[in-house]
């Protein structure tokens, strides 16, 4: 049997990763200084738009999609059986 | 050289099939599609290969731009799913496989309505048995609602064809318009195959029950050959913009919160469509474009996606997220394969999404349109949380299942890899692909701001997701499913049965009153009179033969009214279609 990947096995390791998202994810909005914009509406030149629009739009689908449509729509394995 | 129809040589092949054996089968299979696209490359732009059809001519070649890009990606993914399914030792899936691709190419070419509908039907047969072939009960189900509800969208088709040939007497399949009734139920007919919204519950109940590989080979032409269709027949009608910005947003509701991930695959390749169907409502020619590149990488990446996770339902015999995790420990490869599909669904810049959703998405800025802009980018944000984080990350990494496999069979290997390779070549060098689209390209995709622009939406919703796991807000992976409109005709048509059939029996019970009433007792009435006039030993044998004659009748009748309530449904539809067909005619 090959050797198996372990690598996130470490906790340590996964957090490495969240942190190089999080430095990524603050470069990106910062970088919003350096481009030059030519959006379609005004509004979307605002600083940081697109990153704020991003992470709203995410959450809200999943709390959406958690307490509103599971609630619904959520039934046993077998309900059609 | 001998130029050939597209569609003869895959479904001509394909009856060869059963014939040949070994390794000869294998060659056979990935030759055939190879051999084709070697005949479409030489095969020059007009009308090829027409019949004369009881005074219709049938055209089997309409060569164009339009109509090659969907000729040359139906080619590249047939050969790409043939390979990933070369470990089968079943004929039927890839006479099923052949059969269905190759009617496809047959909608894709077809001039005129009539072969169009032909090979559009033959499609639904080729992939009714791409959903058999798995074998199971669930899958028998499954294929039996998906040929129902295909059957019922051909019907509306076939009206539509021919109220439209009718009306304008022209069967020539060329821009439509919403412009008489025929080419409105051609609209809906077109539209059941492309999964419109409350129409496309047979899309997320069919597919995740298909074989391993017959998923694979469904996510390719069922959805992209309606997309032609319309791109054809109805580009720049507004209604599409509505509906496809419908198609992008409401599937990733769904795939946020469903367990198997063959099922959240179906949701996302919806949501994909939708970006398509904007595109053709836009109907300029950045959007048309935009609609055909978006199908070309579409279709690679949703099949690397579908590839992936085969290969883990392969491997271990699970698919739902409650009971996979881990994987990346024993599937490195396949997981690093999965997330190219996942990168370019998602459209990162350097990946295959990236060069044509960003085409779509600009022509809806362009247009002004700045709900659906907003909604498609809503889309672009949820589609990378939930195909392009969710799956790779609840397959392959998340909590430890325990589960431990390895790398699937070489084939499989070699066709994610090609599809692997395509997704970032097509990435780093639209060119190629700009080049085969239906209209010239005035359209940089990598400016400062077009990639600044996608790379926060997508690093701040992995942000968001990461966010949302830490804190445990996330909705866990449950084992259930989530209701959606096929509810209607799985629960919905056996309560209307029950709620139908008090007032069915009660107007049969009615009926039959009335018929006693009416016929019987005043037979037997009259039968008695003329007892009383003649002589009972001269007339009683005939009297009793005309009253067991109207009894007969009344028994026949009642069956009559008793008969299945389907029975009258299917009745009420053929006679709707012919009030119309004398109607309008």
């Amino acid at each position: 049997m090959k050797k198996e990947l372990t690598i996130f096995d470490n906790p340590e390791n996964a957090k490495k990763v969240r942190i190089i998202l999080y430095v990524l994810c603050a470069l990106l909005f910062l970088g919003d200084v350096f481009v030059h914009k030519h959006g379609h509406f005004g509004w979307d030149e605002w600083f940081g738009f697109f990153a704020i629009y991003g992470f709203v739009c995410c959450v809200g689908l999943v709390l959406a999609a958690k307490h509103w449509l599971r609630t619904l729509t959520k039934r046993d394995e077998d309900y059609y059986d | 050289m001998i130029d050939l129809p597209p569609a003869l040589i895959f479904i001509f092949g394909a009856f060869f099939i059963p014939f040949i054996k070994g390794k000869a089968k294998s060659a056979f299979l990935v030759l055939l599609p190879v051999v084709g696209f070697i005949n479409l490359l030489f095969l020059p732009e007009g009308i090829h290969w027409t019949v004369n059809f009881l005074g219709f001519q049938l055209v089997f070649g309409k060569i164009d731009k339009l109509s090659m890009v969907w000729g040359y990606i139906f080619h590249i993914i047939s050969f790409i799913s043939i390979i990933f399914a070369l470990h089968v030792k079943k004929d039927l899936d890839y006479w099923a496989t052949f059969v269905y691709a190759g009617s496809a190419l047959g909608v894709v070419f077809s001039g005129d309505l009539i072969s169009l509908f032909f090979f559009w039907e033959m499609m639904t047969i080729g992939s009714v048995c791409l959903v058999l072939a798995r074998r199971t009960k669930a899958a028998y189900e499954a294929a039996l609602r998906y040929s129902v509800v295909h059957i019922v969208g051909g019907l509306f088709l076939l009206a539509g064809i021919v109220i439209h040939a009718n009306t304008t007497g022209s069967i020539e399949f060329k821009y439509l318009g919403l412009s008489n009734l025929g080419t409105y139920l051609i609209f809906l007919g077109f539209g059941v195959n492309c999964a419109w919204p409350i129409l496309h519950a047979w899309l997320p109940d069919a597919y995740p029950e298909a074989t391993i590989t017959g998923t694979v080979v469904l996510s390719a032409f069922t959805t992209k050959t309606a997309v032609y269709v319309l791109a054809r027949a109805f580009p720049g009608t507004p209604i599409l913009i509505v509906i496809g910005t419908i198609m992008t947003a409401f599937p990733i509701f769904y795939a946020v919160i469903e367990n198997d991930l063959r099922r959240v695959l179906s949701y996302s390749l919806i949501n994909q469509v939708g970006f398509m169907v904007v595109g053709i409502g836009i109907g300029t020619e950045m959007s048309i474009n935009g609609t055909a590149a978006h199908a070309f990488s579409h279709i690679i990446y949703k099949a690397l996606l579908f590839m992936s996770m085969g290969s883990v339902l392969h491997m271990t015999g699970k698919i739902n997220g409650t009971d996979l995790g881990g994987l990346y420990k024993t599937m490195p490869i396949t997981a690093v394969f999965c997330m190219i599909g996942a990168a370019s669904i998602s459209g990162f810049p350097l990946f295959s999404g990236f060069i044509s959703k960003s085409m779509v998405i600009t022509a809806t800025g362009d247009g002004h349109y700045t709900l659906v802009w907003l909604v498609l980018m809503f889309a672009s944000a949820g589609v990378f949380h939930h195909s392009g984080i969710k799956i790779p990350y609840f397959a392959f990494f998340a909590h430890d299942s325990g589960i431990r496999t390895k790398e699937p069979p070489l084939n499989m290997m070699i066709a994610m890899g090609i599809a692997a390779f395509l997704c970032i070549f097509i990435g780093i060098f639209p060119g190629l692909l700009y080049s085969i689209l239906p209209y010239p390209v005035d359209f940089v995709p990598y400016t400062g701001a077009h990639v600044m622009e996608m790379l926060q939406i997508l690093f701040f919703s992995a942000l968001a997701f990461t966010y949302l796991m830490v804190n445990g807000i996330y909705p866990p992976e449950l084992k259930a499913i989530n209701l959606d409109t096929d509810w209607l005709y799985r629960k919905g048509s056996k309560l209307f049965l029950r709620l139908a059939r008090n007032p069915v029996e009660a107007i049969d019970t009615c009926f039959g009153q009335l018929y006693m009433n009416l016929v019987t007792k005043p037979g037997l009435k009259v039968a008695q009179g003329i007892w009383k006039i003649f002589d009972v030993e001269i007339i009683d044998g005939l009297v009793n033969q005309v009253a067991i004659f109207a009894k007969d009748c009344g028994q026949y009748i009642r069956h009559l009214q008793t008969g299945h309530v389907r029975n009258y449904a299917l009745m009420m539809v053929v006679g709707f279609v012919v009030i119309l067909y004398f109607f309008i005619g």
